[in-house]
């Protein structure tokens, strides 16, 4: 259970974590200025378990891996989105982001509204108002990656075919 | 039985896969420059497990090559190191990564060829599956062999008519941005074919998969065919051993490279969308298009070149893995031959690899442009990325042959860029501003 920070459309990761502090690739160092320049009081008042709301398009813009790096580095539990730019999908996958597509729930959750995610079944309630959305359920592997903390930590331990086993 | 997306997924899973479904897939090649691969070499460190196939692996040193400052070349530095290190055979400094890919046989039908590099769609030209990725991804590579996939659902571009005298691809391309939009085929294959693709020659070709990028697909199709054999006979290591049986499989080919290993460059099926669902059918008629332009600041603020025709420019950029083939630069020449360009204007030339600036020079391309008052530059990305070799000033305006024109692109965000074909970049060099290129031919 977390609370909501809702984001528009088209959310570039330069907005995510502008191209300057991407000296570092340190989860913790860029969760320091993750949004800062949309959302000044993201980074200091996110809490563990937080969930981030964005509507269509979210994380567009350049290959680089900070900006989901950052925003798992704040301690963000999931990010809702109407849809996601494909970079940003994979990169958010790959270092162990878990993120869900459901426009309905981008429609039905506000700033500030208590939400609880299940990832595996995808179920979404805004614990504020009572409503119950769906997402298609994350697949198997994408939750055994999240699980290892990203694929880099899966590979250290498993090989690369138990991802699909 | 699926798109051509589908089809080359199912040959290398082994079994029918259709989209929306997950795979984890082999992968022939996999791609990295000299700005993606040092974080994928710290990606590597950090696994800790030995390289899968050192065969597979091509560096490429050409987005800031040669150097140009210290940042680059230690970038340079680390890649090299790393190749002596684990002795990896292929490592290439010949001009941009895309360029040489195609030019040194990695391309092949069928192939699944992923690169640290949003271009990397440019594969598709020969009916091979190429994305771009993470650096991560490149490392997983690297030890794995492997790579996920979400097989994604296509739309098909049909592409009737033929293109007037003074409109080339590059303008059908632009046209297509604008129409579809900037992440109008995002997660997409784009499946493109009909009669004018399958008339175009290969250099003509590559524009489309190279361009899918700036509409957000995952991939660029065009099925393999003729034209396209002939370019792996002709143009590759593999030349001069005609295929047993041109139109159905390839056999393997082993070439040696400059490091020692070998790479195969023959292992082949032509694959072609066979009873496909597709999400979305374009048909478009290029037989009434007129030259266009994709305006500062987005891809998709496309127009046609007369409403901005006699906008002043500063520089004139001929370069990239879009159009600065041994093609582009003859379209270039013969319109600047025996002509002066704008002595104000900035007119520089950056030939995509070594083959092509060689090819020129031998032809006579390069003395033409240089008489013309071109600045011809080593070969590479060029000023393409705003590091190096055309850096724009605050409120310059360019006109460029590249693919994507973001702000900041070429250097100063107070800088616009302009897109076009070589033949337009190069009537505006000759007068220094946007100049339709039809009226530069007709005297001709
Ligand atoms: S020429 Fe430009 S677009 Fe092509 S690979 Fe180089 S930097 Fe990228």
């Amino acid at each position: 259970m977390g609370k909501a920070w809702t984001f528009g459309e088209n959310m570039n990761t330069d907005e995510i974590i502008p191209g300057r502090f991407n000296i570092t690739i340190d989860p913790k160092e860029l969760a320091k200025n993750v949004f800062c320049e949309v959302k000044p009081e993201f980074a200091k008042s996110v809490q563990p378990g937080d969930v981030v709301v964005g509507g269509p398009n979210f994380g567009c813009g350049s290959s680089r891996e900070h900006a989901p790096i950052a925003i798992k580095g704040a301690g963000v539990q999931c990010v809702i989105a109407a849809s996601f730019a494909r970079i940003f999908f994979r990169n958010a996958i790959n270092i162990g982001l878990p993120i869900l597509e459901c426009p309905e729930a981008v429609a039905g959750i506000r700033e500030g509204d208590e939400v609880e995610v299940d990832l595996s079944s995808g179920q979404i309630r805004n614990l504020t108002t009572g409503a119950v959305f769906q997402a298609r359920p994350l697949p198997d592997f994408v939750l055994k990656i999240a699980a290892a903390g990203g694929i880099v930590n899966f590979l250290k331990e498993h090989d690369i075919q138990e991802l699909m086993a | 039985m699926g798109t051509l997306v589908e089809e080359i997924f199912s040959r290398k899973a082994g079994r029918r896969v259709q989209a929306g479904e997950i795979v984890l897939l082999d992968v022939d090649y996999i791609m990295s420059h000299d700005n993606t691969t040092p974080l994928a070499i710290k990606a590597f460190r950090e696994i800790g497990k030995p390289i899968y196939d050192k065969n597979r692996i091509v560096l490429h040193l050409d987005h800031a090559y040669p150097a140009p400052n210290v940042m680059a070349a230690e970038n340079h530095r680390k890649i090299i190191d790393f190749v002596k290190e684990q002795e990896l055979p292929h490592l290439f400094m010949q001009g941009v990564c895309h360029q040489v890919m195609l030019e040194e046989g990695f391309v092949t039908p069928g192939a699944i060829i992923i690169g640290a590099d949003s271009h990397s769609n440019t594969y598709g030209v020969m009916g091979a599956f190429g994305a771009g990725l993470g650096s991560t991804e490149i490392a997983v590579a690297w030890v794995t062999g492997k790579c996920w996939f979400k097989v994604p659902e296509t739309i098909r571009i049909e592409l009737h008519g033929q293109t007037q005298p003074g409109v080339y691809a590059k303008d059908v391309m632009i046209h297509i941005a604008g129409l579809l939009g900037m992440d109008g085929a995002t997660y997409r294959s784009v499946e493109f074919g009909g009669e004018y693709i399958e008339n175009l020659p290969m250099h003509e070709r590559i524009i489309f998969p190279n361009m899918s990028t700036e509409i957000g697909a995952k991939c660029g199709l065009i099925a393999a065919d003729q034209v396209t054999i002939d370019y792996l006979e002709n143009e590759t290591p593999a030349g001069g051993q005609p295929s047993p049986q041109p139109l159905s499989r390839g056999e393997r080919g082993q070439v040696p490279s400059p490091l020692g290993g070998e790479r195969r460059v023959r292992d082949f099926e032509l694959l072609r969308p066979v009873n496909p669902r597709y999400e979305r059918v374009l048909e478009i008629d290029v037989s009434t298009l007129t030259p266009q332009v994709a305006c500062h600041p987005d891809v998709d603020n496309v127009k046609p070149l007369e409403q901005v025709e006699g906008l002043e420019v500063h520089e004139v950029y001929i370069g990239t893995c879009t159009n600065a083939r041994y093609e582009d630069l003859e379209i270039v020449a013969n319109m600047l031959k025996g002509k002066r360009v704008n002595p104000l204007v900035r007119v520089i030339v950056t030939p995509a690899s070594q083959r092509i600036y060689k090819k020129a020079l031998q032809n006579g391309l390069i003395e033409i442009l240089m008489d013309a008052g071109c600045t011809v530059t080593g070969t590479g990305c060029g000023a393409c990325i705003g590091r190096h070799g055309g850096i724009l000033a605050p409120g310059e305006r360019a006109l460029t042959t590249m693919n994507r024109n973001f702000v900041g692109r070429m250097g100063s965000p107070l800088a616009e860029i302009y897109l076009a074909s070589p033949a337009t970049a190069a009537a505006t060099a000759l007068t220094g501003r946007i100049t339709d290129p039809r009226k530069m031919q007709k005297s001709e």
